[in-house]
């Protein structure tokens, strides 16, 4: 925390410094495309960006890809290309989005993207190896899963020395050693130990820094917006996990988090109520959404988004550089396991951050391209309001396709669920001064 | 260990062939699951696991009852308030026989085969205090670690089971129960045979049938009923008809319902298919010597079938379909999906692509367990196949 700053200059230098990342991010793509350089296809949970950082492998994130064509809506019409194409209109949005996107040969709104020289997923989602299918047909290069056994029950999770853990642990670094050899063959480098460690030691920042914002954001008023700020944290961490550039970027937005607690900076709207987000946001009319909840002075505290879309780095595992390899295998099953509990078991963590968050309200948007993060959300729900009585909304949407979402049923619901915690308040107040 | 002195489906025998057959159908299309019923009454234990794989041996060598949880054609009054919108039928299917304590299980097991699925040890877990637990099948079969991984989680699965049946499960006792499930895995394998090569001697509801039964009555029991139903099937008269032999692939999780595919085998011949493929997972005997679980690993790594659930370089899935059709000699293929099944429609797309390139017929469909009008399906369908037999 070096930095030397105003605080004109700090404020608001996360958004504004991640924004400007993501183009230039963007623009070095489309020079990859240009140029046919080798790039690496990764998805968000469990990208092993350490591997591929180390060879100096470009990553494409197709999510992110997908999720831009529906925040500069234009995300209809890649769909429907897909759809045109063969693909269902009850299959993940994202997917036919990158579908179309390779249709089009790389042809995207942020620039050009390049095609895969190599996949790289996980098991966190099952749409990840359905995709990744994909391009196996497609280009016929290299797709490398890397299977992270998750949690087999709630409440069981496993942990460092029992030998259910160390068998994951010792399969997950089997494959990474294997994906090592896969990648010395794809850019015809060694692995070169020293830059690994130098990559793990970027990440390890990351995830600290990246814990710790989280963290901050107990304060009230809150510091940032979970649903919208947040989304641009994330994108730093995942596409530039591992880097120089990436770590810069974390402890500089620690700095202005701590500033803006000290200060009792909050974000610009007046916080009367304090919100958790559980899904996926709804990219089409982004703003727009969380307009529907800052005009009744709400803000988002939290989000389950921001702990699944970072691959859980959310949790702050440091990796051992003494032991990186091993360290890795233990950090990705550790992570990547928790990124899928936030999905699947995200009750019992929600218990805690309501009284940690101090929340007033719990907003769930399953959403009609994501199973993987909607499916259990009504049960979750119905779980969570036995436990805390906490008031919860539910409403359904899309995160690509504007087809299924309603705006005018949308803000309904949400003013209706508002009037209601207006109406909890006042009794609570009329019920204190008794 | 088996606590039944009975049968628990006890309907189709000392009877002749077609009326054992429609004491077959009838248990199968019932959403009571008699037979489940019947087995916990005997003082049985029933471990429930979710579509499509799971190694039934370790729970068979527990004396408990493996039953294959497959949904119902039953309407989700109850389940419906813990899912959202878009998701299959058969989860909420399941999860409705489960609340309405239509079928009692002792635990429940999935693998996370789909985004929708993986969710459901969670769900089920919040509303029955018996263990739910995820069996982890491995995503990435190509890696050397596989095997040792398998192995590990399916000694994970045996304590579990262990706990839960409060009894000890030994390699002796898994050895056995592998040899009732070699001997239920060859039996099934004769009647596919019968499917392919003499389809005009069975029925596609028929065959289905006996099949569905595997996952609800006891191997033993199961085994009984091939052994007894099969040389009376060989031994039927029936001539062959001008009909299109025909693959039927969609049918590994949500089942289509029985009037579908009873209109299918109207219309033509099924000689292969992907119904309840878990069943036929394991394509050859596997070893009993050695270390069962291993052996039981191994062969689900490197002597299995295919489906849209499970990723392995080794089996590109249109190029197993091909082979599928291929080998069955079939002239045609129904490309079905489940309603709202991702990774069924997902595979659609490149089995019509292939399929093109291969210059086989198909016909493309979706459905769901509890469609009840096949009319409109039917005539489609009809004229797919009058094309194909008067092209």
């Amino acid at each position: 925390m070096t930095t030397e700053a105003g605080p004109q200059e700090l404020v608001g230098r996360g958004n504004n410094e991640g924004a400007a990342m993501f183009r230039d991010w963007f623009t070095d793509l489309g020079r990859v495309a240009e140029t046919g350089g080798q790039c690496a296809y990764v998805f968000v949970m469990g990208s092993t960006n350490e591997i591929l950082k180390t060879f100096d492998l470009p990553v494409v994130f197709p999510e992110i890809n997908s999720l831009q064509t529906a925040v500069r809506r234009v995300a209809h019409e890649y769909l429907e290309e897909a759809e045109d194409y063969g693909y269902s209109p009850d299959i993940c949005g994202y997917v036919k989005a990158d579908v179309a996107v390779q249709l089009r040969k790389g042809d995207h709104p942020m620039g050009r993207i390049p095609g895969p020289t190599i996949t790289v997923l996980t098991n966190a989602c099952n749409t990840y190896i359905k995709w990744a299918e994909i391009w196996e047909r497609m280009y016929g290069t290299p797709t490398f899963t890397i299977d992270v056994p998750g949690t087999r029950q709630a409440g069981k999770l496993t942990w460092r020395g029992d030998r259910d853990f160390e068998a994951d642990r010792h399969y997950v670094e089997v494959q990474l050693r294997e994906l090592i050899d896969l990648c010395e063959e794809v850019t015809g480098r060694k692995f070169d130990i020293d830059r690994f460690r130098e990559v793990l030691g970027y990440a390890n920042t990351m995830s600290r820094c990246w814990n710790r914002v989280l963290e901050l954001n107990c304060a009230r008023p809150s510091l940032f917006n979970a649903v919208t700020d947040g989304t641009i944290f994330l994108g730093v961490a995942n596409g530039f996990r591992g880097t120089e550039e990436g770590a810069r970027y974390f402890e500089r937005l620690v700095e202005e988090m701590e500033h803006k607690a000290e200060h009792g900076i909050g974000q610009t709207t007046e916080e009367k109520y304090r919100l958790l987000f559980v899904g996926v946001p709804c990219y089409p009319i982004f703003r727009k959404f969380n307009e529907l909840f800052s005009d009744w002075d709400a803000t988002f505290v939290n989000s389950t988004y921001l702990w699944f879309a970072s691959g859980g780095t959310n949790r702050g595992f440091e990796y051992d550089l003494d032991d990186p390899l091993a360290s890795l295998a233990e950090g990705m099953l550790v992570s990547v396991r928790d990124a899928m509990d936030s999905m699947f078991h995200q009750s019992d963590v929600l218990q805690e951050m309501i009284t940690d968050f101090s929340a007033d309200g719990v907003i769930y948007h399953p959403i009609k391209s994501c199973r993987t993060v909607s499916t259990g959300l009504a049960d979750g729900r119905r779980h969570l309001t036995e436990m805390t009585g906490i008031p919860s909304l539910f409403i359904e949407s899309d995160m690509m396709d504007r087809r299924v979402i309603s705006e005018a049923q949308m803000k309904n619901r949400i003013d209706a669920f508002f009037e209601g915690l207006e109406s909890r308040r006042r009794q609570e107040l009329a019920g204190a001064t008794k | 260990m088996n606590p039944m002195t009975a049968p628990v489906f006890h309907e189709w025998r000392d009877k002749p062939l077609d009326e054992a057959l429609l004491e077959c159908r009838d248990m199968v299309e019932s959403p009571d699951f008699d037979t489940v019923g019947r087995w916990r009454e005997a003082g049985g234990m029933v471990a429930g696991h979710f579509q499509v794989v799971f190694p039934e041996e370790i729970v068979h060598a527990a004396g408990m009852l493996p039953f294959k949880v497959r949904g119902a054609p039953v309407e989700p009054n109850l389940a419906d308030s813990h899912f959202g919108s878009y998701l299959c039928s058969i989860l909420k299917t399941s999860l409705e026989l489960a609340l309405r304590g239509q079928v009692r299980l002792d635990m429940f097991v999935s693998h996370p085969i789909c985004d929708a699925a993986r969710n459901l040890a969670a769900i089920w877990g919040r509303n029955f205090d018996y263990p739910c637990q995820i069996l982890y099948l491995p995503q990435n079969p190509n890696s050397s670690g596989s095997l040792d991984y398998l192995q590990h989680e399916y000694d994970r699965m045996r304590r579990i089971v262990e706990e839960v049946a409060g009894t000890e499960i030994t390699d002796d006792d898994l050895r056995n129960s592998i040899k009732v499930f070699n001997e239920n895995r060859r039996l099934l394998r004769e009647l596919y045979e019968i499917k392919r090569d003499t389809p005009w001697l069975i029925a596609a509801e028929d065959a289905y049938a006996m099949l569905a039964l595997a996952g609800m009555i006891p191997r033993e029991e199961h085994n009984e009923l091939l052994t007894t139903l099969l040389p009376e099937i060989r031994q039927r008269t029936t001539r062959p008809e001008d009909r299109i032999r025909i693959v039927f692939e969609g049918g590994f999780c949500e089942q289509p319902p029985f009037d579908l595919i009873r209109m299918l085998g109207r219309t033509s011949y099924v000689v292969d298919d992907d119904f309840l493929i878990g069943f036929r997972w394991i394509t050859d005997d596997v070893p009993t010597e050695g270390d069962p679980l291993r052996n039981l690993a191994e062969a689900y790594i490197e002597r299995s079938s295919y489906s849209p659930v499970q990723h392995d370089l080794r089996k590109p899935k249109e190029k197993m379909l091909i082979s599928r059709i291929n080998e069955a000699r079939a002239e045609a293929a129904i490309l079905a999906a489940a309603k709202m099944c991702e990774p069924g429609l997902e595979e659609q797309v490149a089995y019509t692509h292939a399929l093109d390139d291969e210059n086989i017929a198909y016909f493309v469909s979706e459905f769901e367990e509890n469609m009840s009008s096949f009319s409109q399906l039917e005539l489609q369908l009809e004229t797919f196949v009058e094309h194909l037999l008067f092209a």
